[in-house]
């Protein structure tokens, strides 16, 4: 039997994976994305963890519902990205910096 | 009867209406003629009232006529209290009124403005008629105000010159100073008697006897002292006593016609009726009395003295004017009411008559109105001439004419008087019997004796002026000769019945009455007295000094010139007004301007606090960078302080 900490320890390294591919990343918008997911699965991680740890089936239910938002904010993250990339022929993430006050 | 008195009250309001509003469109005629006939009607129908009051035995006349809101159990009413003293200056208004528009066909012929003028005057007329005819302090106040605005308007009614728009400004000004007082007065009426209509309040008037109000802390007043004398203010800022005067020899500023409609014969004698229909409040109060003998005997003199350098025709008229309202004062101050509203009468004719005649002379010579440049006009001018004569007459008290019985009236009962200050204000009337004798015969003289002192151009179109002018001028003449010979009824009998209240301490009208036995009787008394003597030794040291020796006028004021500078700057009063009170009251406005407004407001507040956003949307915009990895590492920031804060802290 693995215990619950173990669990615990993987969803924050992937969660630090991902803060961490966030930052770093200057690059590229596809693995800024793709960094997004990779936290949102660390998160997933520790709700099957507590769920399954606690004997509570509301948190698995819960992980389809934030793999369902995943899958539809991937879709609209990767038009987005389509639409950019035919505007400005780049995805590199210094460039987009409209908001700049 | 309402519907009666509605309409003298409004008629000339619709003349005016119709007037100012379509006489572009009616044209220059139909403007008069709507005008005239308003006042007209008025006119007609004042007579009728005074004939049922007089033949009839009409009862006095108390209604309201509408609410117009109750609030708290105070009623706010128009309604008219149509009395014997109302009729009277009913009558008094409306003619010389309706005397003032006709003349103001020939005088105002070639004015641009001609129906705005028409409108004012017959505004004025409306205004007038309401204040006499309220029967509450609430119309009073609005007839107040409204003739002071249309005063307002026609002394500025040549609004293109400079000297016209000071004069106008200076008027409303002077007048606000005054409605001030009027106006804590009628609120001090309205906290102690609960009413703002006279007869309610006129009841109520004896239970304040005693009474009295703390203003400052530790000073007791007596509630009926503070509040006749703060009406008083009221009165001596339309009726121009000392120290608010100042307006009235600048509202000269104005056509002619007005200055004989409003500044002679009726608006300036507003403060007069209003002191006589107060004086059921008046005769509880022998102070209140006593400071208004000394304002009208102040005035009365030196007034007169002033009027005496004068050489602008109708400033003299103005000064006579004044002198003659402090005359009336003093008639009020030592209780004659009924004398001082007979004076008013009287004078209302000869000063409109002689403001007309005035005015026909600066026809004549072409809008020049300095009498060293007139002289001699006698053969030129007859009808003036001796209307003028009637007119300067009467005004000096000459035995037979309007003046010479009210005056004396006046002066009589001045010295049965025993007010405080009664024996200062008979030294002062007596003394300005002389002065306004000298004064009134130095301005005739100048103008119709003498050389001939005008250009060569005027000299060739002097004649008379046309009928309208003349026509006036010798109706006027008629009251102002005969109006006197109604004295035995009006002043001495019982004509103003309980109109008038006079308390039986200071009733020296009744002395007098006692010795009153007709006017031959009167005639001898006055021989008696020493007036009469006054205005003729005033009389031929005019004719002696302007016609005979004329160096003596310039060896007095070489002699004398400390008094002639003294004179000319009117005591440096207008002087004091504008150096410390206006100018004073500039700097104050200014400073708050300047420092309150733009520095503090302006400054400090309003820019301040968009300068403060300015500077801290400054430094807030380093921070959006617009890189999306500043706003995730910012998110995870605050993440880990709400984290911390909620797992740590709370």
């Amino acid at each position: 039997m693995i215990p619950l900490s173990h669990y615990l320890i993987v969803g924050a390294i992937l969660f630090c994976l991902s803060v961490a591919g966030i930052f770093i990343n200057r690059k590229n918008l596809i693995v800024l994305l793709m960094s997004i997911e990779l936290m949102l699965l660390a998160v997933n991680m520790n709700f099957v963890a507590f769920s399954h740890y606690l004997g509570d089936i509301s948190g698995q239910v819960f992980v389809f519902f934030i793999l369902t938002v995943a899958a539809a904010e991937a879709a609209i993250g990767l038009a987005i990205l389509i639409v950019l990339f035919r505007k400005r022929r780049s995805i590199n993430v210094d460039d987009v910096a409209e908001m700049k006050g | 009867m309402e519907n009666l008195l509605l309409t003298i009250v409004l008629a000339p309001l619709a003349g005016s209406v119709v007037a100012g509003l379509f006489g572009k469109r009616i044209g220059r005629t139909a403007s008069h003629w709507v005008t005239i006939l308003g006042v007209a009607v008025s006119c007609v129908l004042s007579l009728y009232v005074m004939k049922m009051f007089l033949l009839d035995g009409m009862q006095t006349y108390n209604e309201s006529v509408y609410t117009w809101l109750v609030s708290d159990g105070i009623r706010f009413e128009i309604g008219f209290l149509v009395d014997k003293l109302t009729a009277i200056m009913l009558v008094v208004v409306t003619f010389v009124s309706l005397m003032v528009h006709i003349y103001t066909i020939g005088y105002m012929h070639d004015d641009p403005g001609y129906q705005r003028f028409f409108s004012y005057i017959a505004l004025f007329t409306f205004s007038m008629l309401m204040l006499v005819m309220a029967n509450n302090f609430l119309q009073l106040f609005f007839g107040w105000e409204a003739v002071g605005l249309v005063s307002y308007l026609l002394i500025g009614f040549w609004y293109t010159r400079d000297t016209a728009i000071f004069a106008n400004m200076k008027a409303f000004l002077v007048n606000r100073v005054g409605d001030f007082g009027f106006l804590l007065g009628i609120a001090a009426v309205l906290m102690y008697t609960g009413s703002l209509d006279y007869a309610t309040v006129f009841e109520k008037a004896p239970e304040l006897v005693g009474k009295t109000m703390e203003i400052f802390p530790g000073v007791e007043w007596s509630v009926l002292t503070v509040t006749c004398i703060l009406l008083f203010i009221g009165a001596m800022g339309k009726s121009a006593q000392v120290p608010l005067h100042v307006w009235l020899p600048d509202s000269m500023e104005g056509p002619t016609p007005i200055s004989a409609l409003i500044h002679a014969a009726t608006m300036v004698t507003a403060g007069i009726f209003m002191v006589s229909r107060m004086s059921p409040l008046y005769e509880l109060s022998t102070t209140a009395l006593s400071v208004v003998i000394v304002i009208g005997a102040i005035t009365a003199l030196f007034m007169g003295f002033l009027g005496l350098i004068q050489h602008d025709i109708k400033r003299v008229v103005a000064y006579s004017t004044l002198s003659q309202l402090g005359y009336m004062t003093v008639a009020l101050g030592a209780s004659a009411y009924s004398a001082a509203i007979f004076h008013l009468m009287t004078h209302a004719f000869f000063k409109a008559l002689l403001f007309l005649a005035a005015g026909a002379v600066i026809i004549a010579m072409h809008h020049e109105q300095d009498m060293r440049k007139m002289g001699g006009l006698k053969k030129y001018m007859p009808i003036t001439y001796w209307t003028s004569l009637i007119g300067s007459l009467a005004l000096i008290g000459f035995p037979g004419f309007a003046g010479f019985f009210s005056k004396d009236t006046i002066i009589e009962a001045v010295h049965l008087s025993n007010i405080p200050g009664s024996d200062f204000a008979y030294i002062a009337v007596l003394a300005g019997v002389f002065i306004t004798a000298l004064y009134s015969f130095r301005m005739f003289f100048l103008v119709f004796h003498g050389k001939e002192r005008m250009d060569e151009h005027t000299r060739e179109h002097l004649h008379e002026c046309s009928s309208v002018v003349t026509v006036p001028l010798i109706l006027l003449a008629i009251p102002s000769v005969l109006a006197g010979y109604v004295l035995g009824d009006v002043v001495f009998g019982d004509y103003f019945g309980n109109s008038i209240v006079v308390a039986a301490e200071h009733d020296v009208i009744g002395k007098l009455g006692a010795d009153y036995h007709g006017i031959a009787g009167f005639f001898q008394h006055a021989a008696a007295g020493p007036a009469l003597y006054l205005a003729l030794l005033g009389l031929v040291t005019a004719w002696f000094i302007y016609m005979k020796r004329p160096d003596i006028a310039d060896w007095f004021q070489d002699r004398f010139g400390f008094l002639h500078k003294l004179f000319d700057n009117k005591y440096y009063m207008d002087d004091l007004y504008i150096k410390v009170f206006a100018a004073g009251g500039r700097l104050l406005g200014n400073g708050l301007w300047k420092k309150g407004d733009v520095m503090i407001i302006d400054g400090l507040i309003i820019n301040g606090s968009a300068a403060v956003i300015n500077w801290f949307a400054g430094v807030a915009r380093v921070v959006q960078t617009g890189h999306l990895y500043h706003y995730a590492f910012a998110m995870i920031l605050g993440l880990l302080g709400l984290l911390s804060w909620f797992l740590l802290g709370a």
